[in-house]
């Protein structure tokens, strides 16, 4: 089998380097050791940080040095990076799960005409195959499914951010640059503004998500919950009945229809627990708040209160001063 | 405008049960529905055939009963609906599938717009929308929230980022994944589910797209689904008496 590299693609944020792209090559660099081989980090664009990617656990940095690529757009970013993949014969590539990376991805896999298995959760290689193990959950979150990609290469996944944990960085760790000049012409879609916003909150940037789902009580206490999410240094995230019903925007819903999160506390508020949302919750601590001693989330959390969410956040906010 | 609209048949969410033995999936007895995001798909299809004319043509591959889903499609303003099925298309991965939409496209001379939910809820990928552009060989964009403009074979799209909202251009032909921001469907008409009840979809099996085995179904795929788990257990849940507990437990954690 070739052994021609684990890769890692590193997207381009608005603050640099995306932090699920150094996730990753965490990843990668254990990956690599099973498997004998090295990391590469692909990056495109006129600023690529080198040393912060060598750092965080790439042996090479594969880098198309263009500043026409620093956005991230599909199709022509497609050409850039099958035109490195079909020069170098990568083993294995793996992509950061972001809405961009879950658009990218995909068209790449359909391009080099190899599997791609989304949202992946544990990465392992089968010691007698050499083969990547893809776990990803399946069906609302009720199973695990293990996924090979036996003969196409590169074995391709995605990962969504904070799944896996930083990787410390190493400085002494030396700097390896390959640059290849672009290939592509310019892609026919054409970049027009970017806005931001409110609609544009990234759940995934949040340590701490407090959740608000039908059984919060009135708007005060949406207020209450989210000046509780401040002082504990997150923000404030809803439930699909909640978004529906236009308590809060789109970009703050969780679940099986909005986003994925895996934040290292979830604080749930009146959320009943239904399967579509804990599905897109992987918290390293699960805490619910709900005036039902029945509500399924119990059976999901690490912690369980049950009270009513206003006296609980009076009393939360009070003893937070 | 000539579009095409993929849609799928999945499981009613909230059905989704395991068989507490097996551990496998419960599949009898549970209601099938129209993937939610689709029927955002379909509504600015409609729209979309209200401002420029055309056709609408919904596409699925799926069991024969998938028929009654398309039904819908044509309830709400699809002018005609194309099922793939057939054996040679069963255990598909997202490439394989993604093949054999884009096969049958090509068979139905191509589109203007190719329209698809941004996922369907039973499979959670994502995936076979931007791998049917690529294999038709159009851009796509992903995650639209609003179609602003179409003129001169140009369309103006906002889609969501994990920033916000990134407005792009995007010549015709192309494929849009759509989320549920960029529309609230209308309920089918009398007259439209009158003529969905006669109307029925044109079922196509790999022959009628010209797909040989190696493309589509299981052969065609390259990923391998190998083992099924249960995810472990929770510990259990600790219940605490109130906030204060919940925050000195958690500081707790958090120090240790």
């Amino acid at each position: 089998m070739e052994k021609n590299g684990v890769w890692v693609f590193c997207e381009n944020g608005p603050q640099g380097v995306r932090e699920v792209s150094c996730e990753l090559l965490g990843v990668a660099a254990r990956l690599a050791k099973q498997a004998g081989t090295r990391v590469i980090a692909v990056a495109l664009g006129a600023n690529a940080p080198a040393e912060e990617l060598c750092a965080r656990g790439a042996d090479e940095v594969l880098l198309v040095e263009d500043a026409a690529l620093d956005a991230p757009e599909e199709m022509r970013y497609t050409e850039e990076i099958c035109a490195l993949a079909r020069a170098f014969l990568p083993d294995i590539f793996l992509l950061g799960g972001t809405m961009f990376g879950r658009s990218l991805a995909p068209r790449l896999a359909a391009r080099l005409g190899t599997g791609l298995t989304a949202d992946c959760t544990q990465l392992e290689i089968d010691r007698e195959t050499g083969l990547l193990l893809q776990t990803r959950p399946a069906f609302g979150g009720n199973l695990l499914a293990t996924i090979l990609c036996p003969e196409a290469r590169p074995q391709m996944a995605t990962v969504r951010p904070k799944v896996f944990p930083m990787p410390a960085a190493d400085r002494t760790r030396p700097v390896r640059v390959t640059r290849r000049p672009g290939v592509a012409a310019p892609s026919p879609v054409e970049l027009l503004d970017l806005l931001r916003g409110e609609a544009g909150v990234n759940l995934a940037d949040y340590d701490v998500l407090v959740c608000v789902g039908q059984g919060i009580g009135g708007a005060e206490n949406i207020a209450r919950a989210e000046t509780l999410a401040k002082k504990l240094g997150g923000t404030l995230a809803a439930t699909r009945p909640m978004v529906d019903a236009g308590v809060l925007p789109y970009a703050r819903q969780v679940g099986q229809t909005g986003k994925s999160v895996a934040p290292k506390l979830y604080l749930a508020l009146g959320v009943s627990g239904a399967i579509q949302h804990l599905a897109g919750v992987n918290a390293e601590v699960l805490a619910a708040v709900n005036a039902d001693p029945e509500a399924p989330i119990f059976a999901h959390a690490d912690y369980g209160v049950v009270q009513d969410c206003g006296a609980f956040l009076e009393e939360a906010l009070a003893a937070l001063g | 405008m000539k579009i095409v609209v993929c849609v799928k048949q999945v499981p009613a969410t909230g059905e989704q049960r395991l068989d507490p033995v097996t551990g496998t999936v419960i599949r009898e007895g549970v209601p099938s529905i129209l993937n939610p995001f689709d029927a955002y798909a379909l509504e600015e299809a409609v729209r979309l055939k209200e401002r420029f004319g055309g056709e609408i043509v919904a596409l699925s591959m799926g069991v024969p009963s998938a028929k009654e889903t398309l039904r819908r499609a044509l309830a709400v303003g699809a002018d005609r609906a194309i099922l793939l099925s057939g054996r040679a298309f069963a255990g598909a991965d997202t490439l394989a599938t993604a093949r054999a939409l884009s096969l049958a496209v090509c068979k139905l001379g191509g589109a203007d717009l190719v329209l698809c939910g941004r996922m369907a809820t039973d499979g959670d990928t994502a995936q076979v929308g931007p791998m049917l552009a690529e294999l038709l060989g159009v851009p796509h964009a992903a995650d639209v929230a609003h179609i602003k403009r179409v003129e001169n074979g140009r369309m103006t799209i906002a889609r969501m980022t994990d920033d916000g909202y990134r407005c792009e251009r995007l010549p015709l032909p192309a494929l849009l994944t759509v989320v549920k921001e960029i529309n609230v469907p209308r309920l089918p008409s009398v007259t439209g589910v009158l003529r969905a009840a006669r109307a029925e979809a044109t079922v196509w099996d790999a022959a009628d797209i010209g797909a040989s085995p190696e493309d589509v179904g299981q052969r065609g795929s390259r990923t391998r689904v190998v083992r099924t788990a249960r995810p472990e257990k929770k510990a259990g849940c600790r219940m605490l008496g109130g906030a204060a507990a919940l925050l000195t437990a958690l500081k707790a954690k958090g120090d240790r």
